[in-house]
């Protein structure tokens, strides 16, 4: 069965409605639980507001046991499924970038366009500069380009690093989650609030 | 409407975006995203200023193999979308304002100038890990891909790390 549009069951034609359907269930979930705020997304660093703690690892774990639930009864082809392959140096290294432009900037680029969407001024700054980011890093690439391509490892699950089942992962990601879910809701009982 | 209404709640908002993920996974055979989108954008602009240029580049190049309009991509149209949704639920819940929001201890240019300066970071950086928040870290690790995860410690362990500094900006 699925995935649809790689299979050719709903036409390509399709594709670009289905897409602006999907960032408008997107935008809307992102902005109602409150990722239009910088103050608040950020509250998970300071330890002030865990919100986006909460919506990431629910949506992952969500998603995560969805995907495997399909997979085993039989309705999506979970081989199908893309996801980013491993280049080690490159993952790590982006990464710690990107939690450095995160602290600084307060959004990351989903949230960025969706506080964009209801007229943040301090969103609209950081879309452009992620816009300016990714035009360096294009001409700039003949820097990047070692870093960028070392370390291939393919495209490696992590439940396959680990050797044990896709099914156990999820049950030990899952109750990491609730772990986490428990551990800030004490901490933030006891962090000074700030009024945002 | 004097008082904007509260936001829902947080592990509501987890298991609509979770779900809306694996909509996404069935019908598409990808997660969602965003950062791809503003490469699109990029590699479509480069192409309209200095098309040799662009087709000669080692990164976007691939994007316009062809005669491909790097516009015309599902993420494109996706990222279009966020700005509509964000704009419903904006305004469902009388929040649309133009407005900078920052800390009461920083001036709007100091908060105009990090917002900006941490975009070109989060646009170098998604570059590098072939994904931001969105495509590597939420869809990567919900797929199971190590990427993912590894991405996704990477980002928040970073920003933990360096939390200390910037909290003048913030508290």
């Amino acid at each position: 069965m699925g995935p649809l549009i790689p299979q050719g069951i709903i036409g390509e034609g399709w594709s670009y409605v289905i897409a602006f359907i999907t960032g408008a269930f997107f935008g809307m979930i992102l902005e109602s639980s409150g990722f239009s705020s910088s103050r608040k997304i950020v509250g998970l660093f300071y330890g002030y507001d865990f919100t986006v703690l909460r919506v990431f690892f629910t949506a992952t774990v969500t998603a995560m046991i969805g995907l495997l639930y399909f997979n085993y009864m039989g309705w999506i082809d979970l081989s199908m499924v893309y996801f980013p392959p491993m280049y080690l140096w490159a993952a790590i290294s982006g990464g710690l970038i990107m939690g450095l432009g995160f602290i600084m900037g307060g959004f990351c680029p989903g949230t960025g366009l969706c506080a964009v969407g209801i007229g943040k001024l301090d969103a609209v700054a950081n879309v452009v500069g992620l816009y300016l980011g990714i035009f360096l890093f294009s001409e700039g690439y003949a820097f990047f380009e070692k870093l960028y391509l070392s370390n291939a490892l393919g495209d490696l699950r992590v439940n396959e690093v680990l050797g044990i089942s896709s099914g156990l992962f999820a049950f030990l990601f899952a109750s990491i989650a609730l772990t986490a879910f428990i551990i800030t809701a004490w901490i933030q009982k006891r962090v000074k609030p700030v009024d945002y | 409407m004097d008082k904007s209404k509260s936001y829902i709640n947080s592990y509501l908002g987890g298991v609509l975006l979770g779900l809306l993920l694996l909509a996404t996974f069935y019908i598409n055979g990808r997660g969602l995203g965003a950062s791809g989108a503003i490469k699109d954008s990029v590699a479509a602009t480069v192409n309209q200023l200095a098309p040799e240029h662009a087709k000669e580049s080692k990164y976007i190049g691939k994007l316009l193999s062809d005669g491909e309009k790097p516009l015309n991509s599902w993420l494109v149209f996706e990222v279009l979308g966020i700005l509509a949704g964000s704009f419903i639920s904006g305004a469902l819940a009388g929040r649309l304002k133009w407005k900078t929001e920052h800390s009461p201890k920083i001036s709007i240019r100091t908060r105009i100038l990090f917002a900006g300066m941490g975009g070109v970071l989060f646009g170098i950086g998604s570059q590098l890990a072939r994904g931001c928040t969105s495509g590597a870290a939420l869809s990567g690790s919900a797929a199971l891909g190590l990427s993912g995860f590894i991405t996704m410690l990477c980002i928040f362990g970073s920003a933990y790390m360096f939390a200390w500094f910037f909290r003048k900006l913030w508290i």
